[in-house]
């Protein structure tokens, strides 16, 4: 299992990007801010723990704003905040 | 077909998405110049799985990575190579060695993935002095090497002199690439125009790069693709002429004649394989717009 030990974030506020902030919790947890909550929402948590699975990482709290982004992105932006976390903040 | 390639900010997921519909025929998702040190790693991620999840059937793909005296260009190759791009673009190549040290390092890469040896190709970027003289090793380094890109902004600054649109102060240097290419058998592209709003800028730079045997051109807008791909394409005139080649070529067989000429000028090689290669290129222009413009 990895872990992460820091706090860190990825990605943009700008359309089709996602802004996403990880922090070290208890289990992993997530949370999603979209315009398009009610259509996307439950897809976009999925994807989410979809990329916590493939890293094995069990104790990340994740919040998502999203401004549209597809699905790779999504897995991109939350891949990246989380290798981030991986390393202690400078 | 590769007329025109279009840089993409390799961060920017808005711009990427639509890559496929912006009428280039490659794009160049770049890992250098557009971003910062602080994003590089986020760039690296996301160009990664723009190649895994999304398909690009109208373009063709290049990668720009970033150069070998800095600490990203392995990370770039770890992640980018196995996605199988078509291209990828080292920068600031000065020598045969760089690109030496680049195919080593793709080759492990590869061989890790259970891919065939030299599955990705090259293109590397010249944009240094030093590079401009090696020209012709660097694209007779590898077999990975299928084209040469000339990039004036970084040149001009080697060169302590201040890039124009005219353009003197690089023509020694697209005459040079040119030549270089042409003697390894390989494409050659020219450096961008960057005034995004100069519309007979584009035109006449384009035509100048064309006189002087460039396959084609990159560009830092969507507005000069259209430009390109239209100076860069055949004419009906070309194309007319083409297929007259060939029709005198079959009917001098048919008459058991030696010598063909067409127009009163002898049918040589050189213009034979010009014939080809404009054929060829209508052909896929016609596959890709139903014709030319």
């Amino acid at each position: 299992m990895n872990k992460i030990i820091s706090s860190a974030s990825a990605g943009t506020l700008e359309s089709s990007d996602v802004y996403i902030e990880v922090e070290p919790s208890e289990n992993n947890e997530v949370s999603v801010e979209s315009v398009v909550l009610k259509q996307f929402g439950d897809s976009i948590v999925k994807t989410a723990e979809s990329v916590l699975d493939e890293l094995d990482i069990k104790n990340a709290k994740v919040h998502i704003i999203d401004k549209g982004a597809l699905d790779c992105v999504i897995r991109a932006r939350l891949e990246t905040a989380l290798r981030r976390a991986e390393k202690e903040n400078k | 077909m590769r007329r025109s390639m279009l840089f993409l900010p390799g961060n920017n997921p808005n711009m990427i998405i639509n890559g496929d519909v912006l009428g280039s025929d490659s794009v160049i998702l770049d890992l250098e110049d557009a971003v910062s040190p602080a994003e590089k790693d986020a760039a690296r991620i996301l160009v990664r799985n723009t190649l895994k999840y999304l398909k690009f059937e109208n373009c063709e793909i290049i990668v720009r990575i970033n150069s070998i005296d800095t600490e990203y260009w392995k990370d770039d190759l770890d992640e980018i190579v196995p996605l199988k791009p078509d291209l990828i673009m080292p920068t600031k190549v000065s020598c045969a060695d760089d690109i030496r040290t680049i195919d080593a390092y793709m080759s492990e890469i590869e061989k890790k993935h259970g891919m065939e040896n030299n599955t990705v190709h090259l293109i590397p970027l010249i944009e240094t002095a030093m590079g401009v003289e090696n020209a012709f090793e660097i694209a007779k380094s590898t077999d990975r090497v299928v084209a040469m890109f000339l990039g004036g902004e970084d040149l001009t600054a080697d060169l302590h002199c201040k890039r124009t649109k005219v353009g003197n102060e690089i023509s020694y240097a697209r005459s040079r690439m040119v030549s270089a290419a042409r003697a390894a058998g390989i494409d050659v592209y020219d450096t961008p125009f960057t005034d995004v709003n100069d519309d007979e800028g584009i035109r006449v730079d384009c035509e100048l790069a064309k006189s002087l045997g460039f396959t084609g051109k990159a560009s830092i807008s969507p507005r000069h693709v259209s430009v390109i791909n239209e100076v860069f394409s055949p004419s009906h005139k070309d194309v007319d002429y083409a297929y007259e080649v060939f029709e005198a070529i079959k009917t001098a067989k048919e008459l058991g004649k030696g010598a063909i000429a067409l127009h009163g000028k002898m049918i040589d090689k050189p213009i034979v394989e010009r014939a080809r290669q404009v054929i060829s290129m209508y052909e896929e222009i016609v596959r890709r717009n139903g014709g030319l413009d």
